[in-house]
């Protein structure tokens, strides 16, 4: 260990970096974090690309689906892309949100934070960084994977990839609110997956992800109705269907404006209880 | 800049039936090292939190540079440093990377490869925390510490894990950072390390201050007897005496024989740790600092 050079600064003469430099800085070592993670990487990261590839490739020989539709019929494979998207968004941003922040509070990693002058907001605009750099990076090579692998149709027109965007920001919004305000759920960082990943799953199953959501009786839509990633998967079927498709769907349209109320309220009631309940220190450790 | 750093008067915090804190007074003047000293449970990371501004209190009143860190904003955080006692954070980035990153958050940073190097890092810069041993992570936390050239640093037991070397190495750089001005308060279970940093020391228990001087005057200790032994006539002598000199010339008047040697002498004073112990309240046991005088 040698000595420190002591350069003398008035320290109040130098302002503090501002909250958005510091939010990119946050987003670096988030994305960092994030992909160094085996189990961020698996299954997050990689999971609607694998689900796909085995999807597409054990349904292919069941034929394709709505051979009387207008533009149809579609390929099993293009069936079940927009549920994909849709489930990717919801795993980088609620999934890992929800679990790693309860990590961060339990090892220390928020408490240490909370000791510096980084403030609030640059914390949380990393995790939008890493969120939004994720979910696109993931989505990018979902797109490569569906067209080159199993050359499924991507749209053309600039009318769906609107759709796409709005639905893929307003879900990643809602989402990552939703996983920052569950993350004061699970009681360790060690029960978080365990707490998490079931929500996730049974969401998956029945919002039509992985079956046809019309194909689920009724009582269950009505309940799927009430959670956001129903109206992202519808969303996204809207982008990668022909749309005449939308007469496989319960009410014989794709829903837009209920689509962005539903995700505009998750969104508001994500924020309202995340700003409630968020804690930088473990439960009664203060 | 002069007066006082840190300010606690009539702090209490209570969990429960728990007094963590309990009426607990201090005054750390800026520039010197703080060293509170405690038993397990006595107190000492929840009176540090609170003055990092990491906990509530229940009462009392709390000044930290000027400011009740229940109230602190990110200037204030600017101008202290923090090393919890329990952290295993940011797994997955290098020490380099953690290092650096954290340098951001400062106004006027230290330089992060110093910083390394400071607490001996260097050739662990490019390893992922996770594969750091015990005492190097700890190392790790002191550089976070460091980085941001704090006015005042809290050290919750900072060389727990480290060896001996290591530790030595710490004081050299605690020393550093005093002479540049930097207040520190730290705790710690070492009564060498406290004894060798520490401008004064408090020991605390039970959420209160037992005692609260200079490590050579702590619980009266240059003031109090010191022990003289030796063996005349083939047998173990011993007197107390608050004249050691004196009591030694006239031994040696006495009893040297032409080696001027008189035989068994020891001249023992008691430990900053034999002090420590009496204030808890545990029995003095035998071991002393000797100072022969052969
Ligand atoms: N978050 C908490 N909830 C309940 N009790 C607590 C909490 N934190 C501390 N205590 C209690 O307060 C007392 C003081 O604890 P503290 O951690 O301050 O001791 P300490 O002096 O730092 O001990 P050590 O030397 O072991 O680090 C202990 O009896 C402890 O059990
Ligand atoms: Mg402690």
């Amino acid at each position: 260990m040698t000595e420190l050079s002591e350069k003398t600064v008035a320290a109040a003469t130098v302002a503090l970096p501002s909250t958005l430099r510091l939010g990119v800085a946050r987003t670096r070592v988030e994305l960092k974090q994030f992909f160094r993670s085996k189990d961020s990487m698996i299954f997050t990261f990689l999971f609607p690309v694998i689900m796909l590839m085995i999807f597409a490739t054990v349904f292919s020989r069941q034929g394709d689906v709505g051979p009387g539709i207008p533009g149809g019929p579609i390929s099993f494979g293009q069936y079940f892309l927009p549920g994909m998207v849709a489930t990717g968004v919801m795993l980088t941003s609620f999934q890992s949100l929800a679990i790693q922040i309860p990590v961060e509070r339990d090892d220390g990693a928020l408490k240490r934070l909370r000791g510096t002058p980084m403030p609030s907001a640059s914390y949380f605009l990393g995790k939008v960084g890493q969120v939004l750099v994720a979910s696109v990076v993931q989505l990018a090579l979902l797109f490569v994977v569906a067209r080159v692998l199993f050359a499924i149709p991507l749209p053309t027109a600039p009318g769906a990839w609107l759709t796409f965007l709005w639905v893929f920001l307003l879900g990643t919004a809602c989402g990552s609110v939703l996983g920052v305000a569950f993350s004061s759920i699970p009681s360790s960082g060690r029960s978080a997956s365990a707490v998490v990943v079931p929500v996730v799953l049974v969401l998956q199953f029945i919002s039509g992800v992985y079956f046809m959501y019309s194909d689920l009786p009724t009582w269950l839509q009505r309940v799927a109705e009430v959670f956001p990633l129903k109206w992202m998967a519808q969303g996204m079927r809207s982008v990668f269907f022909p749309d005449a498709f939308k007469a496989i769907e319960v009410r014989d349209s794709w829903e837009h404006p209920m689509t962005a109320v539903v995700l505009a309220a998750w969104l508001v009631l994500g924020l309202v209880v995340g700003i409630r309940t968020f804690r930088w220190t473990r439960r009664g450790d203060n | 800049m002069t007066g006082a750093a840190v300010v606690v008067r009539g702090l209490h915090k209570h969990y429960g039936e728990t007094r963590a804190v309990d009426g607990l007074d201090l005054q750390v003047e800026s520039g010197e090292v703080f060293a509170v000293l405690g038993p397990n449970g006595a107190g000492k990371t929840t009176t540090v939190e609170i003055l990092e501004g990491h906990r509530h209190r229940d009462s009392g009143e709390v000044s930290v540079l000027g400011v009740d860190p229940a109230r602190a904003d990110r200037n204030w955080r600017s101008r202290i440093g923090i090393v919890l006692q329990d952290a295993g954070d940011q797994a997955e980035l290098t020490v380099s990377e953690v290092i650096r990153h954290f340098a951001e958050y400062y106004p006027t940073p230290r330089d992060a490869d110093e910083v390394i190097d400071a607490v001996g890092l260097t050739e662990k810069a490019g390893t992922r925390t996770r594969q750091l041993s015990g005492g190097q992570r700890r190392r790790l936390d002191v550089a976070l510490g460091i980085v941001g050239r704090p006015e005042l640093l809290f050290l919750d037991e900072p060389t727990t894990g480290f060896d001996p070397e290591a530790r030595r190495a710490f004081w050299e750089l605690i020393r550093g950072l005093r002479k540049d001005g930097t207040t520190i308060l730290l705790t710690t279970h070492y009564l060498d390390e406290a004894e060798n940093l520490a401008d004064r020391v408090a020991v605390i228990r039970d959420g209160r201050v037992l005692a609260l001087d200079t490590p050579k005057n702590l619980g009266g200790r240059a003031a109090s007897e010191a022990t003289v032994r030796w063996i005349e006539d083939g047998t173990h002598r011993e007197l107390a005496t608050s004249a050691p000199t004196r009591v030694v010339s006239e031994l040696t008047a006495r009893l040297a024989g032409p080696s001027g040697e008189v035989s068994g002498l020891e001249v023992i004073r008691p430990s900053l740790e034999d002090v420590y112990l009496t204030l808890i309240g545990e029995p003095l046991p035998v071991a002393a600092t000797k100072e022969d005088l052969s």
